[in-house]
């Protein structure tokens, strides 16, 4: 059955105007099906889609703790064991609830394989409460708990966690890093992560209009230079097999990255010293020499 | 639900602030929130549906009905035999991303006017 006509994902949210993770939650809904139980991890998606008395959700949705939908969503899958039922059992967190927060409960549904699929909604800081950093904040992104000033001229310091390798380390069955702007391929990764199972995992990149400080309506078109600049690459692994790890998409001529960077507030301040922009192009230039193999 | 009581004074919550309604979102107007308007101009759209894929509230309706389909103008007439998209006004925000994304720039992003 294809439900892509309808929507699960109910208009009136309070999601920003220009946020990229209503987009990503109504597509793994639509391709999810109506047979389907959402947890959800305290972040912006929580908060501004459920508004007591009032929800976005058309399917049932648990509301837990920051760190513990995987957790819950374990939980849920047992239950739907026990019952005997076949559902989707799917668990949404923010890079905060899920790379710093949550990865505890996570790696232990990982570790258990139970039948869910965990989706990371990855806008790169705690935007809900305000933009302060997480583990999944890029190196050199301006955020208010890593300041830009005489004392700090870079921003954050330190790298982002490679959320997907760890998962795909503990041998979940399915894990893939997707990206809206590429839709086909962010689409038939959510199908095959559905289809599959165990433990499933996919880190999407969702950006932030107001965290990362650029117009609302630009929201596809950074998110499409965070993949065509080799920053945010998209691959995937089955059966934690990293060394058979496959780069689904490869851009035909790389983007420099000063084009992502130029588009966001967040990275203004790097602009203004070319050794910082030459620091994250060595970054990027060093990862695709690295596994750039991976594409067949 | 939660049923008011004291003529609206007093909430009385439901046990753990359950919500029984599924979407009963639809009731908030999101539309209010609007700056700039997206107005798809109906003569350029070769109805890709790139809006639709992308509209983040869903805000942008598809009509798959034939009726619709072809009372629609379309630059060719081959288009009509594919889905219509209409913006839904009551909870479009104003993002943009449509009138940003779509490829043939058939949608206008004109001032709110009230």
């Amino acid at each position: 059955m294809n439900y892509e006509k309808e929507e699960f994902f109910a208009p009136g949210h309070g999601m920003c105007a220009g946020c990229a993770a209503p987009i990503i939650v109504r597509w793994v809904l639509k391709l999810a099906g109506p047979n389907t139980i959402v947890t959800n991890a305290t972040g912006c998606l929580e908060v501004a889609t459920t508004a007591y008395p009032r929800t976005s959700w058309r399917v049932p949705w648990l509301h837990v703790a920051f760190e513990n939908a995987a957790a819950a969503a374990a939980g849920v899958e047992a239950a739907a064991k026990a019952k005997g039922e076949k559902l989707n059992i799917i668990a949404f967190g923010g890079d905060g609830g899920t790379v710093d927060i949550g990865l505890q409960a996570l790696s232990g549904m990982v570790e258990r394989g139970h039948n869910v699929l965990y989706v990371l909604y990855d806008n790169e800081a705690y935007m809900n409460t305000g933009i302060q950093r997480s583990g999944a904040t890029p190196w050199g992104a301006w955020t208010t708990t890593s300041k830009v000033g005489s004392a700090n001229p870079i921003g954050k310091l330190r790298p982002k966690k490679p959320i997907g390798r760890i998962i795909a380390a503990h041998g979940a069955s399915y894990v893939a890093t997707a990206n809206p702007a590429f839709f086909q391929d962010f689409k038939k990764k959510v199908q095959k992560a559905l289809s599959s199972e165990g433990a499933k995992f996919l880190h999407v990149l969702s950006s932030c209009t107001t965290g990362w400080r650029h117009d609302p309506s630009k929201t596809i078109e950074v998110l499409r230079l965070a993949t065509d600049t080799g920053l945010f690459p998209l691959w995937e692994v089955v059966d934690g097999d990293l060394e058979n790890m496959r780069i689904t998409y490869k851009p035909k001529k790389f983007k420099p990255v000063e084009e992502y960077l130029k588009m966001q507030g967040r990275f203004r301040h790097l602009l203004k010293n070319p050794e910082y922009v030459k620091k994250l192009q060595d970054d990027v230039n060093a990862w695709w020499e690295k596994y750039g193999h991976h594409y067949p | 639900m939660s049923k008011l009581y004291w003529g609206g004074k007093m909430e009385v919550i439901t046990r753990g602030a359950v919500i029984t309604e599924p979407g009963n979102s639809v009731e908030n107007k999101t539309g209010t929130w609007r700056v700039f308007k997206p107005v798809i101009n109906y003569d350029k759209c070769i109805r890709c549906l790139i809006c639709w894929q992308f509209c983040p509230e869903p805000a942008i309706l598809r009509h798959d009905d034939e009726e619709t389909k072809m009372k629609t103008p379309a630059p060719k007439e081959a288009l009509k035999k594919l889905p219509v998209v209409e913006i839904d006004y009551d909870y479009c925000k104003g993002c943009g991303i449509c009138y940003n994304e779509c490829p043939v720039k058939a949608i206008d992003f004109v001032k709110e006017e009230k």
